[in-house]
């Protein structure tokens, strides 16, 4: 077995498994959104599927494309995806919470020191 | 002047990435007509709008943007696993917490930075930014770290400033 | 290694058909932007496999330009349920907020 075919064998093997891993990532926070209790809880099962799940993916179909310039298009998704997804997540997460949208907390919210002094607690 | 030739650089290198073959034969002098234009016409509104500077072409901390993507990439694995299993346990039993992070990084580039790292990584994210920090949804109490947070909060800085935090090396730039 | 990639999109589609159910279901608005959005993530990894499927470059520039419109459709639906405009100049946001009262009051 030649070096080339070593090689090829190796990327194969990384594409097989990058692809698998990422499809149960992404299945898993399909899931996690549809089980999770309330709208925060659910954005934290839609973030696993946003940054590793896509990622690992685009890494397999990387491994297994045929030239250099569709490698460069999908590292080009993947690169669009890693910085937009957290900004999209913080977005919603800062419209629900400003719209008064209260967390379904198990416990107490921990005050900020500026809110101490009016009596009544933040939405 | 180096951010506008880097930035001219980065935007050549896109065109001809998206743009199929490098050949003049055919439509391609079209096509690579068209990539000059609105090269030049966008760096020319960049000029226009003075925003070339070393936060908008980050070249400067690119090596250590890179290094600090790398550690984060191992601390995003480690949270999903995390979050996956919280996720497939037959019973969910969780325990979001909302905290109080505080940012203490020199410059908007690194608070933002950090803002957006604690958002992509699963488990944590940034609900609202204040004054001087973040107020996080965390998923269980077994995310609220403070010790995690500064770590990734000292790392931030680092990545986005491009040198070691009270190290004031000459940096070419 | 093809049987995987199918495997795969069919994967694709059956966290699109979640994701739906989601938007449908969800009680609040802010569940329905957030599967809109997280659909566009599943969208974008769709039309990436099955551009490695049929093995045509074509449908990766069309994932990327879904990508960029993904987000700035996730955008500019929250502005607008925020605002109930979208004319509103990104400068005049803090004004505004000044004017109807801080949303901790």
């Amino acid at each position: 077995m030649s070096a080339a075919e070593i090689f090829q064998h190796a990327r194969d093997v990384f594409s097989i498994g990058a692809l698998a891993v990422g499809l149960v990532f992404v299945i898993a926070g399909a899931t996690g959104v549809m089980r999770l209790p309330d709208f925060y809880t659910r954005m934290h099962a839609a973030g696993v599927t946003d940054t590793l799940g896509a990622e690992l993916i685009i890494l397999g179909l990387i491994a297994q494309a045929g030239d250099w310039q569709t490698a460069a298009k999908l590292a080009l998704v993947g690169l669009l995806l890693f910085l937009t997804s957290p900004t999209a997540t913080h977005a919603i997460a800062n419209a629900a919470h400003r719209a008064g949208q209260k967390p379904d907390l198990s416990h107490f919210k921990p005050k900020h020191p500026a809110d101490t002094a009016t009596s009544e607690g933040p939405k | 002047m180096f951010y506008g030739i880097s930035l001219t650089a980065i935007l050549v290198a896109l065109w001809l990435t998206l743009s199929g073959p490098f050949t003049l034969s055919g439509d391609y002098p079209i096509v690579m007509g068209l990539g000059l234009l609105s090269i030049i016409g966008t760096v020319a509104l960049t000029y226009r709008m003075r925003i070339v500077d070393r936060e908008t072409v980050p070249i400067g901390p690119a090596l250590a943007l890179f290094t600090y993507w790398g550690w984060l990439g191992g601390e995003i694995v480690k949270a999903n696993l995390a979050v996956l299993r919280l996720v497939m346990k037959p019973e969910i039993e969780v325990e979001p917490r909302l905290i109080r992070v505080s940012a203490e990084q020199r410059s908007d580039l690194g608070r933002s930075v950090f803002a957006n790292s604690i958002t992509l990584t699963p488990g944590t994210v940034t609900v609202d930014v204040e004054d001087d920090g973040f107020l996080v949804h965390a998923l269980d109490n077994s995310f609220t770290d403070p010790a995690g947070f500064a770590e990734m909060g000292a790392r931030a800085d680092v990545a986005s400033d491009g040198r070691k935090t009270g190290m004031a090396t000459g940096e070419a730039n | 290694m093809t049987f995987l990639t199918f495997l795969v999109a069919i994967g694709m589609a059956v966290a699109m058909a979640i994701m739906l159910a989601r938007l449908f279901a969800g009680p609040t608005l802010y569940d329905r932007v957030l599967a809109a959005n997280s659909f566009g993530t599943k969208t974008v990894l769709f039309l990436l496999v099955f551009s490695a499927l049929v093995g045509r470059q074509d449908a990766i520039d069309i994932a990327l330009l879904y990508a960029l419109i993904n987000f700035v459709a996730t955008i500019a639906i929250l502005k607008f349920f925020r605002y109930r405009s979208l004319e509103i100049a990104l400068a005049q946001m803090s004004l505004r907020r000044a004017l109807d009262g801080d949303y901790e009051k």
